[in-house]
């Protein structure tokens, strides 16, 4: 079986143990040169992806295409479903039809109905029954056991997105070892653990892990029933680029079957699936036409990923999110650069399939990556706006060269590592609470111990910072508590039973925290200290909005004075969540990460010190306020840059937004400065940056919603200005003037 | 400017820290407070004050620039413009002085309107000048800006002569210099200097009307209208069609 499988590739330890990474490192070819060898997408692949057009035009019209609203979504809950199945090459879908949502009740019964009744459909009889009655879900789990405070922390807003209704994702299964191994040696080496195990004390701990892999490998035995179903024998392994493929997706498929995470990612395949199309090609089986249509189709099977989920969370995230996010590139620890052709393949899917935000491209980079390869991600980037990058050279040292990224900016070693997921603390909304002793600033309800509040008529810098830091281990002492709680309850009742059987049973586990509003609380400290801050009370002594006098320094110019406030308050949060022990000894760590959501948590969070006023959107992720950055991008990216990783090793967003115009004048020199801008981001150790390059319907966008698109210059014949820095008027003239020889 | 013994210090207006148009590649872009020039359609009228905003000493400029050298790639570097950063020749040779020990590459944008001396000393410093020729005609310039078009003309030549490597910029304005003629006459001023790397014709825009409204300025191109892209157009073919060796933007 695997003397087939393995001809002609490299021995290594790879063989005697699961080691998918070993198995790249001997077995890849690193490829230096340029794009030219790509090619377009066949004849039934376009046939296949205007089928999929019609129906995503369908679903944007009503929501969701269908839902099947009598099973509960898990790996053998269905049929086979084809989009067409004579043009396809790459098969499965999440239920028997393409697009059709399935229901998965295990992590809140409450949601999965509202869910269905806010697309117009009803659970059926007989899941409401299982599920209310029978049947406990994580959801019911976390509300047996959270307190008042947590319930009262989680109501005002002081910490939101927490995954306690919905599935915690963040879990990226090692999908590879499907292809490599087959099921049926997975479940050889499982059986040997449990083996292990069951020699050892039978601890809580202990009992509790020989379930869970008792549960990995039914899933594992339930994944190969359902690639059979489709006419697949997966308990073998691939033998070659189209079945490695086919075997990898069948795992990915199988786990978002199972579960309804909120981000699910694809991990690092990309390079794995190349060493099986180059040995293709040296045997002559295959062309780089077909090499290319299979990735094609792949993608366009991660395209129609679908989770059932309310309104409420897609608007909160901007759409209907499911980050299947896959990481491209990188260098290995020897120095060889782990870009191959396939990595070039998979961004020109972009070009073959039109741009799209799934998958989730997401380069590492670093400053050794190929020359072209830099250009053709940049390339991609100007005329597609559709992949982020992440500093390899930053997160090899810590993740090692085969790590992969769950949701956006969450690094963990494939296969070996994983994260509780905790969404984020809103720390402005934590300020205006200490500020008011405990109490809410909308309500005037105590949402955390009452202490006098904050009497003085100009704000005291130190008086203020004291106050905050008191709240602040308050609140650390709660989140890591309810983080607790949450995971406790997820892995009793919705554990990830196939995604962690494609980990090693012996898993790093990380718990990992967030701070939303960083630079609304930078600036507001930084007000305080520079300007004259005067709160503004209501009768009942209540501060519901600040007078300020004077300028101060703002996060996003590349002033010490302010960033390093913002510095030191990621550090003393990290520590301070440090102190409290979390859930299986998880390691804490922490992200700077909004996504969209910066939106909603700025609608609850009242006026704040640095002048935002009540309402108003926060910046997203790690991103100083809009128009406040006003030294240009570069200096905006260089305060970024500056905030510590070693504290945030969750990740640092950073959104960058640029108009092709401003980037240069010809293309070769627009891609020439985007290299340069991300070269020079991450030498200066920025993590992560989402790039825009934007067309004129962004910019329409960006008038409405100016927090989305911070930074964004334009160009105005030969002159460089903010676009924000204009007034209305101006805006709409620049809309009618520049783009017209470009769109 | 200078006080003897002590040192140089320069009146910046602001950075712009990510510039890719004033100049090859990505760069730091300072903006020079202070213009002897009035030209009535300045984009920057507050630069023209010659002494507020920031002081500092080369030194310090450098520091605060040197923060994004990662960012210069294998082209780019710093630009300094204005306001008239020959209004200031000493503080940026200076200023370019240390840029040049740094290997960081340096571009002056000027209106050409002095050659001393210091300008000389800061000519040697420099990698490329971009130099804003506002009008062809003597009369017109002198109307346009206040100035005395034979110093840019000697500016011109000067560069020329020393082979500095420069491109040449003009501001098209409706009324003013659009048409064939207009073009025809550049052209022939640019003709045989090989050191001309670049013509860039920059469509007059109503933006900087704000500016000057708040500065309390009359601004008398209210009812100027950009010029139409086609008309651009056939004001850079007009420029091709003379056989410039040089790119034409």
């Amino acid at each position: 079986m695997f003397k087939k499988a393995w001809r002609t590739f490299k021995d290594g330890s790879w063989q005697n143990q699961i080691d998918v990474r070993d198995f790249i490192s001997k077995n890849y070819t690193p490829y230096h040169g340029s794009n030219d060898f790509l090619t377009n997408t066949t004849p039934r692949t376009v046939a296949l992806m205007d089928k999929l057009d019609s129906l995503l035009k369908i679903e944007a019209e009503k929501g969701v295409l269908d839902i099947d609203t009598e099973h509960a979504s898990s790996v053998l809950a269905y049929k086979p479903g084809y989009l067409d199945k004579s043009n396809e090459i790459i098969f499965g879908l999440q239920t028997d039809a393409p697009l059709k949502r399935g229901v998965s009740p295990f992590g809140g019964i409450r949601m999965a109905e509202v869910a269905c009744q806010a697309y117009g459909y009803q659970l059926s009889d007989r899941l409401k029954d299982i599920f209310h009655n029978y049947r406990t879900t994580h959801n019911d789990g976390v509300f047996r056991v959270y307190t008042d405070q947590m319930r009262q922390v989680r109501a005002s807003g002081l910490i939101t997105g927490l995954p306690d209704a919905y599935g915690r994702g963040r879990i990226i299964g090692d999908y590879r070892r499907v292809a490599l191994y087959g099921i049926a040696r997975i479940i050889e080496d499982k059986k040997k653990d449990q083996y292990h195990l069951g020699c050892q004390e039978m601890s809580q701990d202990n009992i509790r892990l020989l379930e869970e892999v008792y549960q990995q490998i039914n899933f594992l035995e339930r994944l190969a029933d359902m690639a059979a179903s489709y006419g697949f024998d997966i308990t073998r392994p691939a033998e070659n680029a189209i079945e490695a493929t086919q075997w990898t997706y069948f795992a990915y498929l199988g786990a978002i079957k199972e579960q309804n995470g909120a981000a699910m990612s694809f991990g690092r395949v990309s390079t794995f699936l190349d060493i099986y199309i180059e040995r293709d090609f040296a045997e002559g089986t295959l062309t780089e036409p077909q090499a290319q249509e299979i990735i094609d189709q792949l993608v366009i099977k991660l395209r129609m990923a679908r989770q059932l989920r309310t309104p409420e969370y897609n608007e909160l995230f901007a759409g209907d999110p499911t980050w299947v996010t896959e990481a491209v590139g990188g260098m290995g620890e020897d120095g060889r650069t782990l870009v191959t052709k396939n990595s070039f393949r998979i961004l020109n899917t972009l070009f073959n399939l039109g741009q799209a935000p799934e998958p989730n491209l997401t380069v590492l980079w670093s400053k050794n990556l190929p020359e072209e390869f830099k250009r053709f991600c940049a390339k991609v980037s100007i005329e597609t706006d559709s992949i982020q990058y992440e500093n390899d050279d930053l997160m090899r040292p810590m993740f090692g060269d085969d790590y992969g990224i769950a949701c956006c900016v969450s690094a963990m070693k494939i296969g070996k590592q994983m994260q509780y997921f905790g969404a984020r603390a809103n720390l402005p909304k934590v300020l205006l609470t200490a500020l008011n002793g405990g109490r809410n600033e909308f309500t005037g309800e105590f949402v955390a111990p009452e202490m006098p509040p904050i009497s003085d008529d100009i704000l005291d810098f130190d008086v203020v910072i004291k106050r905050l830091y008191d709240y602040m281990d308050w609140l650390c002492e709660l989140y890591v508590n309810t983080m607790n709680v949450i995971h406790y309850m997820h892995d009793k009742y919705s554990y990830e039973k196939l995604q962690m059987g494609l980990h090693d049973t012996d898993v790093k586990r990380f718990m990992a925290f967030g701070i939303a509003g960083l630079s609304v609380l930078a600036d507001s400290l930084s007000a305080i200290k520079y300007a004259t801050v005067r709160p503004v009370r209501d009768k009942s002594g209540l501060i519901i909005d600040f007078e300020i006098e004077g300028d101060f320094p703002k996060f996003g110019n590349d002033d010490d004075r302010v960033d390093l406030i913002a510095n030191k308050i990621v550090e003393d949060f990290y520590t301070g969540l440090k102190k409290y022990p979390t859930y299986r000894d998880a390691e804490h760590t922490l992200s700077l990460l909004t996504i969209t959501s910066n939106v909603v948590y700025g609608k609850k969070t009242g006026s704040t010190p640095d002048g935002r006023k009540s309402g108003e959107p926060f910046a997203p992720g790690a991103n100083p306020m809009h128009n406040r950055d006003t030294s240009g991008a570069l200096a905006s990216l260089n305060s970024v840059a500056k905030l510590p990783y070693e504290a945030c090793l969750d990740g640092i967003s950073c959104t960058f937004s640029v108009t092709p115009q401003i980037l240069g004048s010809s293309i070769s020199e627009q891609v020439d400065n985007l290299v340069n801008i991300l070269d020079g981001y991450f030498d200066h150790k920025g993590h992560h940056i989402n790039v825009n390059v934007l067309n004129r319907e962004r910019l329409l966008d960006a008038m409405e919603n100016p927090e989305k698109y911070p930074n964004l210059t334009i160009r105005v014949s030969g002159y460089a200005v903010n676009f924000h820095r204009l007034n209305k008027s101006q805006q709409m003239e620049v809309l009618a003037r520049t783009f017209h020889n470009t769109i | 400017m200078t006080t003897s013994g002590e040192e140089i210090k320069g009146y910046v207006h602001s950075i712009e820290t990510m510039g890719t148009l004033d100049g090859p590649g990505t760069r730091c872009i300072v903006f020079m407070q202070g213009c002897p020039l009035r030209c009535n359609y300045c984009h920057n009228p507050d630069t023209w004050q010659m002494r507020t905003n920031d002081l500092y000493s080369a030194n310090e400029l450098f520091s605060k620039v040197a923060r994004y050298k990662s960012y210069f790639g294998k082209k780019g570097g710093v630009t300094v413009s204005g306001g008239e950063p020959l209004a200031q020749a000493e503080f940026v040779n200076e200023f370019f002085a240390i840029c040049r020990q740094e290997k960081i590459h340096t571009v002056l944008d000027t209106a050409g309107f002095e050659l001393n001396d210091s300008v000389m000393k800061v000519l040697e410093n420099t990698d490329l000048v971009l130099l804003d020729i506002k009008h062809t005609d003597p009369a017109k310039y002198h109307l346009l800006t206040g100035g005395n078009l034979t110093i840019v003309l000697d500016f011109l030549d000067y560069i020329t002569s020393k082979n500095i490597d420069f491109w040449v910029r003009q501001v098209i304005v409706p009324g003013n210099n659009d048409t064939e003629t207009d073009i025809l006459a550049l052209s022939k001023l640019l003709q045989g200097r090989p050191s001309l790397k670049r013509i860039e014709l920059l469509a007059f825009h109503q933006m900087a009307m704000d500016k000057w409204h708040k500065l309390g300025l009359d601004y008398h191109l209210k009812e100027i209208a950009p010029p139409d892209e086609n008309i651009m157009a056939s004001l850079r073919e007009v420029l091709v069609k003379q056989g410039l060796p040089t790119k034409i933007m």
